[in-house]
């Protein structure tokens, strides 16, 4: 469990940051909480040069309101995300899911930022900002661009932003008045999800009106269950939502491992989001 | 002894050893330093079974802060084979096993060359450039397919993987039974294999002194006597040459019962470089390096009468070694051969084992040691015959078991159970449970067809602790004896310590010796320190292992304290010119019966001795005393214990409800340290039914070989435990106590699997595999629905 040898800088600015990982080329690597690159780090499954530590620099922390979206600064923890009355209010599916991520020692070192940038499928935030339509701000050499979530996670722990690219906040639109529900299903408690199933609904006269559908590693990327949330539209009843959760595997291509095999995740991810459902519309 | 001084034995005294502990004031080897110090990293075979052609380490030597490195054949001269001290059979096949690998590598993991280095780090990095060519050879995993004719050899040398055959056969002859018998069952039971992660990883410091040849290997093990006597043989160090240190040791579970090949390279290191040297293995180093437990195939048969009255039971093992025999790999499953019968009487027992070579980890004692293997079986195929026969699995039970008037009661295996009470415990843990309760509950939900099903698993257990008789370890032929040793110093100023041969890794010895010298001394609870796990300072013992510290070095304290009492009594006469028959001895005081005034506190003794001023004609100085002990018997603690569990058939999970045991570990000296070890056990237990394997894939690689993939429940994955107890002495020490290491992880496994596939039953389910993980019951459910 010792990393390789790197180099370690540690600047105090967004722009010093980008200019070290421009100088590093592909070689650096963003440092934040820590809790994902260490562990690669030190089972010698990253070899980066560099080591760039963005935990110091100000103003990537918090929540703010701007208009109809909440922004959140990069380097949030998830314990801050959880406790965060801004959050809670207006993206409630993002605490609830945030509570459930690892233990709370990773919660309190590990950030929202982090766990998007790391692009890890089987991570429970990335399918939450897909569900949530959430954007990403990120800065690098050429200047600051907005990311849609849609676009931004691009293979297994590859995201779109560019080697010298930093993610320095996450916007999500307010959500208040959906209703919402976050089911992972996970073999221990600080495990991974084996299936992580988000899910956001606006209710119109006791039936679905919109439900939006993000799924935990189901494939090398996380998704949106668009086939299911297709058929949930006008649902009314807990039958129909199981029907229309039918097809919350279509068009997945979950991983084979030690955990599960594809066929039992496809399985989980029909179960999981009829669940997830049934408690976001308060059907449950 | 029955004064008004509240007795220590039996209060649930908060553990001396633990302000220490958790604020991080600790002596892990790891935190070891001396000057001088250097590290060692270790190359390890990425390969299951493998020629090695050619091991270069000229470049490693060439890298910043490097010292020294070796291959296998660097160091084989001065470092012999690793012992196996347990050989079952007289025609075991007993294979070479080179602390590094010389010129086969037979498991991923298997040690192939050694840097030593400034720091750990220069170390670790210089491994990457230590060139190896390997020639691969095929893998032997599965444990049937190694015994058929031209199956691969792990040990081509031996022309065979098969390690021995190991029978067992006692009472009437099996076949006749079967073939008198109203109902037979026959099933198959899988142990998978388990990897037993203790908190602390393992680590060895070796620290010479060149000028008089003389070594102190500081090591994370159970064992240190042990060790010292192995290493001894393995390198070639005179014993007296060697001290051998546990400092504090966080956990062992058996995986640090063993004389492991890191501590063997350490000392020669240290040897050969003049220098001290130290390794500490990464988590992930240890899940290939450090052995691995259970690892079975069970083929169990048993017969009955249709009334459910036993008749016999045959039992056929395939047991996997891994790649070499460890310390003790060959006798685990001979420890369980014994306990298969359980709490059963019946008239006949057929047992074989036959041992199996792998190319995996080796095998070797994990927490219940053949015992957890044993009661699994008995116990899973008793909840099967009772569905048979349509009985109540527990009066199915009872109409088989032990009555208490029968004790001491000889089994059908030939042990001799000191003492029980299988109906007291089994009535409390039924009414702590809520039996009855939960049938209805589980029926109403079966008549509904609730996607959530309700299971109850029963198990009840013996296990034979206190290792412990030296000459039935003879008959077994284990190399070692079984006795313990307990040394009492009482100090100038009245204070006092006790010296163990036992090794505690984290069970509470120093607080447990304590009540019992402070009891038998009287002299304060707090008075009284404990030496331990150091060969110089505490040169006799057997060390730490197969609940046996309690009652075999418990009741060499014991003894060793009655001992000092004795010799007080003798020197406290003297000084009160009395006759020693007419002193009373109360709460440390000596008295003359109808002179209450003429006394004499054991610490002024212990005083008077020290001086030696004025002792009786002839007397030798101080009321020191030591004692060994060897028991005649093993002690046989037991329980009963019942699972509650909910699966959801719809994704597999299982949650378990409720969990109530009831154990009788005998007499309890504290109640808070015994209830900690039970709620460990089930934990551990419910681990291996629920959680746990070390899964392989077909080239012989282990896939779950981080803690994200081997997964160890923590307290969020568990319910509450109920836990209570009933206490019927043991006949076979003189403290009345049982042991209780291992009891909550032998009848856990097979309560929790039993409640798995009592709450499937009705949907046609007859076994689940373990762990019972949410696919394996879904897939299993799908296969009973087709």
């Amino acid at each position: 469990m010792i990393p390789p040898a790197f180099d370690y800088t540690r600047p105090a600015t967004v722009d010093e940051a980008v200019r070290a990982l421009a100088d590093a080329g592909d070689e650096g690597k963003v440092l934040a909480g820590g809790q994902s690159l260490l562990p690669l780090l030190r089972l010698r499954l990253a070899f980066p040069e560099l080591v760039v530590d963005v935990g110091r620099i100000p103003g990537l922390r918090g929540v703010r309101e701007v208009g109809d979206s909440l922004t959140i600064g990069a380097l949030t923890t998830h314990h801050e995300v959880i406790r965060d009355p801004l959050v809670r209010r207006y993206a409630g599916l993002l605490a609830a899911a945030t509570a459930t991520v690892a233990d709370p020692a990773v919660r309190h070192r590990g950030t929202l930022g982090g766990s998007l940038a790391h692009a890890d499928p089987a991570g429970d935030l990335p399918a939450v900002m897909l569900a949530l339509d959430g954007e990403l701000v990120a800065v690098g050499p050429r200047g600051r661009r907005t990311i849609p979530a849609r676009e931004f996670f691009v293979d297994y722990l590859q995201s779109a932003l560019t080697a010298d690219e930093l993610l320095v906040e996450v916007r999500i639109p307010k959500a208040d008045g959906w209703g919402f529900h976050y089911e992972k299903f996970q073999r221990v408690a600080q495990a991974w999800a084996i299936v992580g199933v988000a899910a956001l609904v606006r209710r119109d006269n006791g039936h679905i009106a919109e439900a939006r559908v993000g799924l935990t590693n189901m494939g090398s990327t996380p998704l949106r269950a668009s086939a299911a949330e297709a058929a949930l539209s006008g649902a009314g009843d807990p039958d129909a939502v199981a029907r229309a959760a039918q097809e919350a595997a279509e068009g997945t291509r979950p991983a084979q491992d030690t955990s599960a095999s594809p066929e039992y995740r496809a399985h989980l991810a029909r179960v999981l989001t009829k669940r997830a459902v049934l408690t976001a519309a308060g059907m449950g | 002894m029955s004064g008004t001084v509240e007795r220590e034995v039996g209060r649930p005294r908060l553990r001396k050893e633990d302000a220490r502990l958790i604020t991080g004031q600790t002596n892990w080897t790891d935190n070891i330093s001396v000057n001088g110090l250097l590290h060692v990293a270790i190359l390890r075979s990425p390969m299951a079974h493998s020629r090695l052609d050619r091991v270069d380490v000229s470049a490693a030597l060439d890298r910043p802060g490097v010292v020294a490195a070796f291959s296998g054949a660097d160091l084989a001269e001065g470092l012999g084979s690793l012992p196996c001290a347990w050989p079952v059979t007289e025609d075991i096949v007993l294979p070479d096993h080179p602390p590094i690998a010389v010129d086969e590598v037979r498991y991923a993991g298997d040690p192939v060359a050694v840097v030593v280095a400034r720091d750990r780090y220069a170390a670790a990095d210089a491994l990457e450039a230590i060139e190896v060519d390997y020639t691969p050879l095929p893998p032997v995993l599965d444990l049937e397919a190694a015994l058929a004719e031209g199956a691969p050899l792990v040990h081509s040398d031996k022309g065979t993987n098969r390690c021995y055959d190991w029978p067992l056969k006692t009472g009437e002859d099996f076949d006749s039974v079967r073939e008198c018998a109203e109902v037979t069952l026959k099933r198959r039971y899988h142990q998978q294999r388990l990897i037993p992660n203790a908190m602390e990883p393992r680590a060895v410091v070796v620290t010479p002194l060149a000028a008089s040849g003389e070594y102190t290997v500081y090591s994370a093990t159970q064992i240190p006597h042990i060790l010292r006597v192995m290493l001894s043989v393995v390198t070639g160090v005179p014993e007296h040459k060697l001290r051998v240190v546990a400092p504090d040791v966080g956990g062992g579970f058996g995986s640090k019962l063993q004389v492991y090949g890191e501590e063997a390279i350490a000392l020669t290191l240290a040897r050969r470089l003049g220098r001290p040297v130290k390794w500490t293995e990464s988590r992930s180093e240890g899940y290939l390096a450090t052995h691995h437990g259970r690892g079975m195939i069970q083929d169990v048969e048993i017969a009955a009468n249709r009334d459910g009255k036993l008749l016999g039971l045959k039992v056929d093992l395939l047991a996997d070694m891994g790649a070499y025999l460890m310390l003790v790999t060959p006798g685990i499953p001979i420890l369980g051969a014994f306990m298969y019968p359980a709490i059963y009487k019946m008239d006949s027992y057929d047992f074989t084992c036959t041992g199996v070579f792998t190319t995996r980890t080796p095998t070797d004692a994990y927490r219940g040691a053949g015992r957890p293997e044993a009661t699994y079986a008995i116990e899973r195929i008793m909840d099967d015959l009772a569905a048979e026969l349509d009985l109540d699995p527990v009066e199915l039970r009872h109409r088989n078991w032990i009555g208490h008037e029968d004790f001491p009661y000889t089994s059908i295996a030939g042990l001799t159970y000191d003492s029980g009470n299988y109906e007291a415990a089994t009535e409390k843990a039924l009414a702590l449970f809520g039996y009855d309760k939960l049938r209805a509950e589980q029926a109403d939900r079966n008549e509904r067809g609730d996607a959530v099903r309700l299971g109850i698993g029963v198990s009840t257990y013996t296990e034979m602790c206190g290792l412990a008789p030296s000459r039935v370890l003879r008959d077994l032929r284990y190399a070692a004896g079984g006795w313990e040793a307990a040394t009492i110093r009482m100090l100038p100023t009245g204070k006092v310590e006790v010296v163990t041969g036992t090794s505690p890794h984290g069970q509470g010895h120093v607080t447990c010796w304590s009540q019992i010298a402070a009891d038998v001394l009287g002299v304060p609870f707090e008075d009284v320190e404990v030496v331990h796990g150091d060969t110089m300072a505490a040169p006799q013992g057997m060390d730490t292992y197969g609940s046996r510290s309690l009652v075999v070095g418990g009741s060499a304290v014991h003894h060793a304290a009655l001992k000092v009492v004795e010799k007080a009594r003798k020197v406290a006469a003297h000084l009160l010119e009395a006759s020693e028959h007419d002193l009373e001895f109360t709460d440390g005081v000596f008295s003359v019966k109808g002179s209450p005034d003429a006394r004499k506190t054991i610490q002024e003794v212990a005083f008077e001795t020290f001086s030696s001023h004025d002792l009786p004609d002839g007397m030798a100085p101080t009321i020191n005393a030591e004692y060994l002990v060897d028991p005649d018997n093993f002690s046989y603690p037991h329980g009963t214990h019942l699972c509650a569990v909910e699966v959801d058939t719809e994704t597999g999970r299982t949650r378990i409800r409720s969990y109530v045991c009831v154990d009788d570990v005998g007499r309890v000296v504290n109640p808070a340290i015994v209830e900690g070890q039970v709620h460990g056990g089930l934990a551990q237990g419910i681990a291996q039914a629920l959680f746990e394997e070390a899964v392989y894939d077909e080239e012989g690689n282990l896939l779950s070989g981080t803690m994200a993939d081997y997964l160890v429940p923590s307290a969020a994955d568990l319910p509450d435990f109920v836990t209570d107890r009933t206490e019927t002495p043991s006949s076979t020490n003189p403290l009345g106590v049982k042991g209780v290491g291992e009891a909550g992880t032998i009848a856990s496994t097979p309560a929790a699997v039993n409640a798995v596939v009592d709450a499937l039953r009705p949907l046609g389910v007859r076994d689940v595999r373990m762990p019972c993980t949410p696919e394996r019951v879904w897939q299993t459910l799908r296969e009973a629905a087709r």
